[in-house]
């Protein structure tokens, strides 16, 4: 099953008050996927010459501050680590990847959740109703988010294999769905130099479509290969310094509600997930189209 | 019957399920089988929820004002259930009679399997509509999605925009009428001669539906009835 929500802002209003709105619509979603959730946040951008990573520790002592010094020392880091729970963002005076290479090299027990300039991902093991809580999405304020909840059909229950999967900076996916051809797929991305950490379908998309974008694809055009190229069921959202996407395969089995006012546009599984927001009521509202793209970026709004 | 019993019966039964549980409302639905209750009932605030007004079995009208989730009036038998709103997956699946009536657009696979009655989607409906259908008569006001009428038995699906990819695969003997464009016809499903018989059958389904539209504008389709066996030649494609 699984549930996806996104959401968009339009106005000041929505930006300020986006993680109360996404918690609600996550927390609406809970049925569709109880065994995992995740979002991935776009707000607070890092300076002009720094980046942002959000980092994963299994061990609940780890110490956060020490590790920020011990970064800072070498590529310059904020000393105040952002901790929500099991996660920390730390913003790193370097460019993203540079940031990314010390925590593979230093802290290979450490997993890099996102990186970027604006985007955090956060996600855990659990109902998402109290991953709402335990991460405290109502304080998040940002220009947009994803969220999705979990219920596992292959490859296990772990934090990694949560969604979202970060595809590259400041990119993220997630789906609702299952692919039959990812075994092969990720081989074949293996040797185009791609990284996997899970036996995770998803991850395997979301890789396809960080190798396209690196060939030079726009993220329309590598999610229309995704069309041709991925065998299975899916309906993916995914996020952008920007803004977010949305496309499901052309079968459509898996549903999608997408739905916008003067404030925001938002997608989600069901109706359910958008009812929430306020001014719901009034909303145009629709169902994306089988095997279309759908982008939607500031500039574009 | 009682003075008081009919004032009761003719009163409309108002339900809030921003306050009352989805589970109490279908549970006092079910219960009209074995005692008589309210004869009309609105729904308020169902903000999407699953499985509304599900399994009913009496002569009762249930107006929903809102959008609702999966399945709401799923195998529903004598009842008459209005959406003013739209509706989500599975819409009316398995109908053995009475009437469904949405005002607005369907998710995929309405009507899916239904036995009798009358679906009437006034918006659009999504991919999979009437899929199996077994005797039930789909009448929507705008397209349907791809593999509409999938596998379709008996029954008719009357469609006044225009219709998806593969209409009618693997059809066996239900009718489909189309006003718009098809963007094609799935295996053994070929178009038919509208004859007379087939415009007064439209038109009375148009009229059950109230919606207004001319037979004369549609196009029949239907089994070319070359699946129903096996043949030898198509041996080769197993």
């Amino acid at each position: 099953m699984c549930g996806i929500v996104g959401l968009f802002a339009k106005s000041p209003e929505i930006e300020e008050r986006l993680g109360v709105h996404l918690a609600a619509m996550l927390t609406q979603m809970n049925d569709r996927g109880p065994d995992s959730a995740g979002v991935a946040v776009y707000r607070d951008p890092a300076p002009s010459g720094s980046s942002k990573v959000t980092l994963f520790s299994a061990d609940p002592g780890e110490d956060w501050a020490a590790l920020a010094a011990e970064l800072g020392s070498e590529l310059g880091c904020s000393p105040e680590p952002g901790v929500r729970a099991s996660h920390a963002v730390l913003v790193v005076d370097a460019d993203a990847a540079a940031a990314e290479a010390w925590v593979r090299a230093n802290r290979p027990d450490l997993r890099v959740m996102s990186a970027g300039s604006v985007i955090e991902i956060y996600k855990e093991t659990g109902l998402p109703r109290d991953f709402a809580e335990e991460f405290r999405l109502t304080e998040f304020q940002g220009t947009h988010a994803l969220g999705h909840t979990r219920m596992a059909t292959e490859s296990r229950v772990t934090t990694e294999g949560s969604h979202p999967f970060s595809t590259g900076l400041d990119l993220c996916l997630v789906h609702n769905g299952s692919l039959s051809n990812h075994n092969r797929l990720r081989e074949n991305l293996r040797r185009e130099g791609i990284g996997f950490e899970t036996e995770n379908d998803t991850e395997v998309a979301a890789g396809y479509l960080a190798w396209r974008m690196r060939e030079g694809a726009t993220l329309e055009q590598a999610l229309e290969g995704c069309l041709d190229d991925l065998d299975g069921f899916y309906t993916f959202a995914v996020g952008t310094a920007d803004g977010f996407a949305v496309l499901r395969d052309p079968i459509a089995c898996k549903p999608a509600v997408l739905a916008e006012t003067d404030g925001w546009v938002a997608m989600g599984s069901e109706w359910r997930a958008i009812s929430v927001l306020p001014g719901s009521a009034d909303a145009r509202m629709w169902e994306p189209e089988p095997g279309v793209v759908y982008v939607w970026e500031k500039e574009l709004v | 019957m009682a003075v008081a019993e009919r004032e009761q019966q003719a009163a409309v039964e108002l339900v809030d399920l921003d306050t009352t549980p989805l589970r109490e409302l279908n549970q006092r639905l079910h219960d009209l089988v074995e005692s008589p209750g309210p004869a009309a009932w609105r729904i308020i605030n169902p903000n999407g929820a699953h499985a509304v007004a599900c399994g009913l079995d009496a002569d009762v009208d249930v107006e929903i004002e809102g959008h609702v989730g999966y399945y709401c009036a799923g195998m529903n038998k004598r009842a008459t259930v209005r959406v003013h709103g739209n509706a989500s997956t599975g819409l009316a699946e398995n109908m053995m009679s009475g009437l469904v009536v949405v005002d607005g657009n369907a998710s995929q696979s309405a009507g899916a399997t239904g036995r009798g009655g009358l679906l009437v989607v006034r918006g659009d409906a999504a991919a999979r509509c009437g899929i199996s259908m077994k005797g039930i008569d789909v009448v929507v006001g705008g397209s349907v999605g791809h593999m509409s009428a999938f596998m379709a038995q008996t029954g008719s699906l009357v469609v006044c925009g225009d219709a998806g990819e593969a209409l009618g695969d693997s059809i066996y003997e239900a009718r489909l009428y189309v006003r718009g464009s098809v963007a094609s016809l799935g295996a053994d499903c070929v178009e038919k001669e509208l004859r007379d018989e087939h415009r007064a059958h439209l038109a009375q389904l148009l009229n059950a539906a109230d919606i207004d539209a001319d037979p004369a504008d549609f196009r029949r389709y239907g089994s070319a009835r070359q699946l129903y066996n096996f043949r030898i030649d198509n041996a080769g494609a197993y």
